[in-house]
């Protein structure tokens, strides 16, 4: 073939676009960023958003919690100790539950001191119609009563020691607010025989010791209770203008005891209000949501104020076992060889010791608090796993042609680490540093609930110590422990689904492996 | 050969792992003071001292008072007490093991632990692989939706939580199950006619075998199984449905294996691979059993033992526990990592 026949003459060739410019055509969307592609993905995930939800929720209870609540961890009064919890607006509309009731059956003596209580308080004590059964017991028949016992009116009257210009203080308040605070001093001479009555302020009538011994009440012939109020005897200058009934001076509202104090007689629940009113905290009357301890702590500023510490600690020890995991990894990880070599045999070693025995040997050492002990601790403990993934992720890269690139341009090691290829590893990093902040939550809770770490000072309590109360009333009271309970297994679960929704968001490609 | 090579790094990684973190541990540990005056009164703070001189803890020094030896040397006797005459110290600070041999007491106190432990692994390991079949072969049917949900709960919940909830509502509320575990005496005045004969500082073995015992493990039992059961049913639903949508299933279907068959005979052989690890690995840590449970349930068992230790600062208890469950942990791992390379032979062990 020659070329010849071929051949065209150069003047039929024209440019096809001549004069004119070629750009590459404008992307008409956005470019999307990781983060931003990230979250998209993770919207797209209706349990994760749920659980962060919740989170969301628990984390602001517990930051707000202990700031608006007028309790304190440190408010405690052995008077209220185990009181059911109760809402004041269910408690107004008879609802029925979350009212302070408890369901009781009694003997005939406790119903009777029950009524006895309110009587003199003027205040419901027993919530419902009570329902009597015989039973047998020990031979004899005894008849229970079956009723809804209101655990915050049955307080009752109490004795309180007071000094003198306490008295008049509260005298003083009495008068101001128009309330009756102090009661009428008991007879020494007519109270209970039965040893275990003897310090009980609410026994005001007269009785007789009863089967067992055991105090019996005695009525008069319609019935009612007979007082054995202390009739004045000019022992105390009562000065109040209230009186028990009517406008004379009828009884001894204070007895003289050793060391200048007055014995009184006060209305326990008028009295908790004049403390406060005292204190000036803006607490009225008792009355806690999730009832309380053993020990009269109110469970929810307790609960919102362990989970505040839980969830402070826990993003501190996040972000320092990142920081410190994320160098060490990319030290670890970009140098490789030798260097590698002695930094993993350290880390395997840090890595095998126990949690348990680093809190015990601190512990023995250290005479610090325990917060400190436990955060040193789950620092030692933890930040080898941000660094093994941090690790892991440079290993991935470290040889891949840009970064060859970058080292070519000549760019530092450092600027190669940290602006090149640590990038890659945030998305991994995040994740696993979200899963630090329950794990860490649930090995707090669990030390504190093994009582290796003892977190309550008096400010200060734990989800941990809190359960680990509860499990010791278990049987009898379980609203201690259920609250708790309920809001670290409500944390837990959602930060799994949130975990596992942060993973899929970060690395699609892990997506439903492990659900 | 390159295998026996590779075990053989493995478990001198794993020894020199375990003999840093001990003598770290023994030497924090004898840093510390023994004092005296808190061991116990009169007598028995007399006796504790000659034990520890005779171990050579502690000498006389040339006023006539008792103080300890260098840590160097007392490390020396420690590990030849141990390794000679299997002696791991004595308590001195918990009441009811004061002057008692370690070792006497740790073995009492294993049995519950390790039978605890695997009644819970009998019962959790089939019935967390079968959910975990079930619900990848109804994969996005609502069986499925049913099992992952309960599933993600019980990993979730913390053991305290239901193993509170199991008491209160079968023990207590139901009174279906006892509330702890009976103790070893009561076992012996119950079963009069089996001769058995309680003795302190053995395993006692033969005490734990009757329906007395097995009905109050019964709740710890059930308590220590959730977890695992969740964790089966997950592993297992995750990596066969992994398996049924690869390639060679399809293969299997058509040379014309039913579906049953192909899951059985090939599905489900290669979704094992790393499940039967951690079914080993379950079996090493039974050893260890869980300070929760035990605590809630109070077992007579290690993890109270651990605890109590801890709590009264015994050191002697404290070391060797530490040891037990730090040499437990490294086990487990390790045959777990050795026994992906003997269930696969695919995957080559150690390789870069």
């Amino acid at each position: 073939m020659r070329a010849e026949e071929y051949k065209i003459s150069s003047e039929k060739f024209v440019l096809h676009s001549a004069g004119e410019q070629l750009h590459d055509e404008k992307l008409e969307t956005k470019p999307v960023s990781y983060l931003k592609d990230a979250l998209h993905r993770f919207t797209k995930n209706k349990a994760s958003i749920a659980a962060a939800f919740i989170i969301g929720i628990l984390f602001v209870f517990s930051m707000i919690g202990p700031i608006v609540s007028p309790y304190k961890v440190a408010d405690e009064d052995i008077n209220y100790a185990y009181v059911l919890p109760k809402n004041d607006f269910f408690y107004e509309h008879e609802l029925g539950f979350w009212d302070g009731g408890r369901q009781m059956g009694v003997t005939e003596a406790t119903y009777n001191l029950y009524r006895g209580i309110e009587q003199e308080t003027g205040r419901t004590v027993i919530m419902t119609e009570p329902e009597v059964r015989q039973e047998e017991y020990m031979g004899k028949a005894v008849s229970y009563y079956d009723f809804r016992l209101d655990t915050y009116n049955v307080v009752g009257v109490k004795f309180v020691l007071l000094k003198h210009h306490e008295y008049v203080a509260l005298q003083e308040y009495q008068d101001e607010y128009n309330v009756q605070v102090i009661f009428p001093i008991t007879d020494p001479a007519l109270r209970p025989e039965a040893e275990q009555d003897k310090t009980n302020a609410n026994i005001w009538y007269r009785t007789k010791a009863g089967a067992g011994r055991k105090t019996a009440t005695v009525f008069d012939e319609n019935g009612d209770f007979i007082p054995i109020y202390q009739a004045d005897n000019g022992m105390d200058e009562y000065t109040s203008k209230m009186y028990y009934e009517g406008d004379e001076k009828l009884y001894n509202y204070a007895e003289p005891k050793d060391g200048g104090m007055w014995n009184v007689r006060v209305d326990y629940r008028e009295y908790y209000k004049y403390l406060h009113h005292k204190a000036g905290d803006g607490i009225e009357y008792p009355s806690f949501l999730l009832g309380t301890n053993n020990a009269g702590k109110d469970l929810l500023i307790c609960l919102a104020s362990g989970a505040r510490f839980s969830f402070i600690l826990s993003i501190i020890v996040a972000s320092v076992n990142l920081f410190v995991g994320a160098i060490y990894g990319s030290i670890e990880g970009y140098y490789g060889g030798k260097i590698d070599l002695i930094m993993e045999r350290i880390v395997d070693i840090m890595a095998s010791i126990p949690m348990m025995v680093v809190i015990t040997l601190l512990k023995y050492h250290l005479n610090v608090s325990h917060i400190v002990i436990l955060f040193v601790a789950f620092f030692i403990t933890g930040w080898t796993g941000m660094a093994g993934r941090t690790r892991m992720q440079f290993y991935r890269f470290k040889n891949q042609e840009y970064v060859l690139v970058a080292k070519t341009l000549g760019a530092k090691d450092s600027r190669i680490m940290f602006k090149h290829i640590f990038p890659n590893a945030i998305g991994t990093l995040i994740t696993s540093c979200v899963l630090v902040i329950p794990s860490v939550i649930f090995s707090e809770t669990t030390l504190s609930y093994l009582g290796i770490v003892n977190l309550n000072t008096g400010s200060l309590t734990s989800v941990g110590s809190l359960l680990a109360t509860g499990q010791n009333f278990l049987f009898t009271y379980p609203h201690m422990i259920l609250y708790p309970s309920i809001f670290i297994s409500l944390l837990m679960l959602s930060f799994n689904l949130f975990g596992n929704g942060l993973r899929d968001a970060f690395n699609p490609s892990l997506r439903g492996t492990d659900e | 050969m390159y295998m026996f090579k590779y075990v053989c790094k493995r478990i001198g990684l794993m020894l020199i792992t375990f003999t840093i973190i001990i003598i770290t541990c023994f030497v924090l540990v004898k840093l510390l003071p023994v004092d005296v005056s808190t061991v116990g009164i009169g007598e028995d703070a007399d006796k504790i001292i000659a034990q520890m001189v005779s171990r050579g803890y502690m000498k006389m020094d040339s006023s006539g008072k008792y103080v300890n030896t260098p840590i160097i040397e007392q490390l020396g006797r420690y590990l030849k007490n141990i390794f000679f005459y299997h002696d791991f110290g004595i308590g001195f600070n918990m009441p009811e093991y004061r002057g008692r041999a370690v070792w006497s007491v740790f073995i009492e106190k294993l049995p519950p632990t390790i039978l605890i432990n695997i009644y819970s692994a009998i019962l959790a390991i089939p019935i967390g692989i079968a959910l975990g079949i079930f619900a990848a072969l109804k994969k996005n049917k609502w069986q499925d939706h049913l099992i992952s949900t309960v599933v993600m709960v019980f990993i979730s919940v913390p053991a305290f939580v239901y193993a509170s909830l199991l008491l209160y509502l079968i023990c207590f509320k139901l009174s279906i199950l006892p509330l702890g575990v009976v103790s070893l005496p009561d076992i012996v005045t119950t079963y009069p006619e089996k001769g058995y004969v309680y003795q302190p500082g053995t395993f006692n073995w033969p005490l734990y075998f009757n329906k007395k015992m097995f009905l109050s493990m019964l709740p710890a039992v059930f308590s220590m199984s959730f977890g695992s059961i969740a964790g089966y049913a997950r592993y297992t639903r995750a990596e066969l449905t992994e398996v049924l949508t690869s390639e060679f299933m399809l293969l299997a279907r058509t040379k014309g294996l039913t579906k049953s068959q192909a899951t059985v005979r090939h599905a489900l052989r290669n979704a094992m691979v790393p499940i039967f690890p951690m079914i080993i690995g379950e079996f090493v840590s039974v050893l260890s059993g869980s300070l929760v449970i035990e605590k809630i349930f109070q077992i007579p068992g290690v993890g109270g033992l651990y605890l109590a230790s801890i709590n009264s600062t015994d050191y002697d208890f404290f070391m060797m526990l530490s040891g037990f469950y730090l040499l437990v942990g490294l086990l487990a791992g390790l045959v777990v990592d050795l026994s992906y390379g003997v269930i696969d032979p695919r995957i080559r062990m150690g390789a870069k």
